[in-house]
């Protein structure tokens, strides 16, 4: 059992043995108490043969286990290069094994499978992109976890999180009224710097709506109001809609549970479409931007999503270029910036990215390898989103992004992705980093010009 | 005896090149109606530009970063792989047969320059072999059918290289290089050596969600 932090710095020293045991928590026990083999067998070929096709099939006949996916994965150099933890040994360990016994596999292999597709993997797909056949072994990942969804064995945190999204729709149990509490109460406070700034709710016709994920509201208010500072300034016809379906994050997608992925989803641009938005823009976040640019939207038979879903880098990019937005002085400390792998792998924003920071900052040291290459936090791909049993091995695993992170000699590191900077937070405290993280909105809202756009100017 | 070996340097022959060629085929046409059936998105995401742009990156030695990582192991592949098709399609003894049955022929590679060919080839399988001993993460994966694909595919090339140089036992030599050529043949469509057909596909369907989706490489 992993307890607090006085034994995570010994735990940081050695890498992670898979031969010890591994780490649980009490909804996977508890789900597995409660299997029979004959639930385990009919689930697992239920999934693998009716929620599958050729696709699956070609993956796992094709792979010739060369070995190449092995140097793309940070838990395999993390942990000293230990096989176990290459991404093809993680299909070997979980889909190969479940397709050999025909789905009659034990109660202590699929404890092992919750904890490699869950906490070993980040669905990242640096792996997919390193294989020289182009395997996709995150898909092949989040196969696994969708069986352990069914099989009612899913990590407590993050499955709390989905009760959450199945109750209220959105990630943290934030309730009707809070939500618009919250908006109105960052708009009040927003006032006494911008006197006429407005958080237009439920505005019909808006050019822009605007979304954010569940924490940002819950704990992290203080972005709702750069959010806003930001459009005011730019002089954006903006809304933001006061009913559920505000929420674009999407931990469903990373449980297996497609069901309630897909209702997000289509929550999230049905209320778009209740507002008639020509667009939708969102905050720094990767999974959700993932979540509603090809997985939900896919559940729900749109083959690319119904609005057009802008990441805040293009924002960004697109309010710099055009003048909406003037730098009135550029940040002086040393920067670094981490590619979010929904983002970079995910949406090829990482040039862009790289734009803006340099639009906004003098000394941006760019961190190798980047752009599409870079490695994941560590955190996402519902990783974090497991919870405290298991951020001490998360901790180890993500050593690799550490000594990347310290390579740099930055002063502040720019993490344009809720997940990431959570991650990486927690990688700064417990590899003694020595380096600021921010969002790239803070470093734009702290040198921007905060004046109104003016028509004509 | 001579009817046995008349047999499987006759008729065999055919049979094996039409269960290659068929079984390949068949596979084929199978994977698309499967995707028809039950994975039509994937037709919906596809690009032939984006296909071509990935099998075309990946075509090209040492340009994928991944390739650079390892670039002993995806050297000798690379070579491999291309020798696997341009040694015995270009050998003069084998121009000869197709040329027997269907009356054409093309230019044939220098007999001692193929010889030599022969040799890398054989000496790639057995680095190949050593290769999933000796590296961690391959051994890790290695499956026994991975050796039996290994030696499967280096039999005929042994036993031509043998049956050429007639050392000895010629005629039983010719013979196992027809039986060990046919075995492979037959073994292609059914095993993971089929990797030559679904690895195309693959590949084209990752290029296209990383490029027409994602809008990023997958090098």
């Amino acid at each position: 059992m992993q307890t607090q932090d006085n034994t995570m710095t010994e735990q940081s020293r050695t890498a992670a043995d898979p031969k010890k045991e591994k780490a649980t928590d009490p909804a996977v026990e508890a789900g597995l108490e409660r299997l029979t083999p004959e639930q385990i067998r009919n689930t697992i070929n239920q999934v693998l043969e009716k929620e599958t096709g050729p696709r699956f099939k070609a993956y796992v006949e094709t792979c010739m286990s060369c070995g190449m996916c092995a140097d793309a994965c940070s838990y395999f150099l993390s942990n000293d290069r230990d096989p176990h933890f290459m991404p093809a040994a993680k299909v070997k360990n979980t889909i190969w094994e479940m397709l050999a016994k025909k789905g009659n596999v034990s109660k202590d292999f699929l404890r092992e499978a919750v904890h490699i597709s869950h906490l070993e993997c980040n669905v990242c797909k640096r792996c997919a992109m390193y294989c020289p056949f182009g395997i996709d072994i995150a898909y092949m990942m989040l196969l696994v976890r969708r069986i352990c969804h069914k099989l009612e064995i899913t990590p407590q945190y993050i499955q709390d999180t989905v009760n959450s999204h199945s109750v209220t729709l959105n990630q943290m149990w934030v309730k009707d009224d809070e939500w618009i509490d919250t908006l109105q109460w960052q708009e009040e406070d927003a006032r006494e710097e911008f006197e006429d700034l407005q958080i237009p709710l439920d505005k019909v016709g808006a050019d822009i709506m605007y979304s954010v994920i569940a924490p940002e509201p819950k704990f992290q208010a203080g972005l709702i109001y750069q959010a806003a500072a930001l459009m005011h300034a730019a002089g954006m016809d903006w809304t933001m809609p006061s009913t559920p379906g505000w929420d674009n994050s999407n931990m469903a997608m990373y449980t297996g549970d497609n069901e309630i992925s897909g209702r997000i989803a289509r929550t999230f641009f049905e209320t778009a479409a209740k507002l008639r938005v020509k667009r939708i823009v969102m905050g720094e976040c990767g999974h959700a931007f993932r979540s509603v640019y090809d997985m939900g939207n896919r559940w729900n038979s749109w083959v690319m999503p119904p609005f057009e879903v802008v990441h805040a880098l293009a924002f960004y990019h697109e309010l710099l270029t055009e003048g909406r937005i003037t730098i009135k002085e550029k940040y002086k400390k040393k920067v670094t910036l981490h590619d979010p792998c929904n983002v970079a792998r995910g949406r090829g924003l990482h040039d862009k990215a790289r734009q803006v920071v340099n639009m906004v900052c003098e000394d941006f040291v760019d961190m190798v390898p980047n752009r599409e290459h870079n490695f994941c936090c560590g955190a996402g791909g519902g990783v974090i989103n497991c919870g405290p049993p298991y951020k001490g091995e998360r901790m180890v695993n993500n050593r690799n992004k550490a000594e990347q992170l310290a390579a740099t000699g930055a002063d502040v590191l720019i993490a344009p992705c809720h997940n990431c900077h959570s991650g990486l937070e927690d990688i700064i405290h417990h590899y003694d980093l020595k380096m600021e993280i921010k969002f790239l909105g803070d470093l734009i809202y702290e040198t921007m010009e905060k004046k109104i756009y003016t028509p004509g100017k | 005896m001579n009817s046995f070996i008349a047999f499987i340097m006759g008729p065999m022959v055919w049979i094996s090149a039409i269960i290659f060629v068929g079984g390949l085929l068949l596979k084929f046409i199978g994977i698309i109606q499967s995707v028809r059936k039950k994975e039509p998105y994937i037709f919906s995401y596809m690009t032939f530009k984006h296909s071509l742009r990935s099998m075309g990156a990946w075509l090209v030695p040492f340009f994928p970063k991944s390739t650079r990582l390892r670039p002993v192991y995806y050297g000798i592949s690379y070579v491999f792989h291309i020798l696997l098709f341009v040694v015995p399609l270009f050998l003069a003894s084998h121009i000869v047969l197709f040329n027997e049955a269907f009356q054409i022929s093309w230019p044939a590679l220098n007999d001692r320059l193929a010889d030599w060919l022969t040799v890398v080839v054989i000496a790639a399988l057995v680095f190949f072999a050593v290769r999933r001993q000796m590296v961690p993460e391959v051994a890790y994966l290695t499956r026994a059918s991975d050796y039996l694909m290994i030696a499967i595919v280096a039999l005929p090339f042994i036993t031509g290289f043998l049956a050429y140089h007639q050392w000895f036992a010629y005629r039983w030599m010719a013979v196992a290089h027809v039986l060990s050529g046919e075995l492979m043949l037959i073994i292609i469509p059914f095993s993971r050596l089929s990797h030559m057909l679904t690895a195309p596909l693959t590949r084209a369907y990752m290029g296209s969600e990383f490029g027409h989706v994602r809008h990023a490489r997958d090098w």
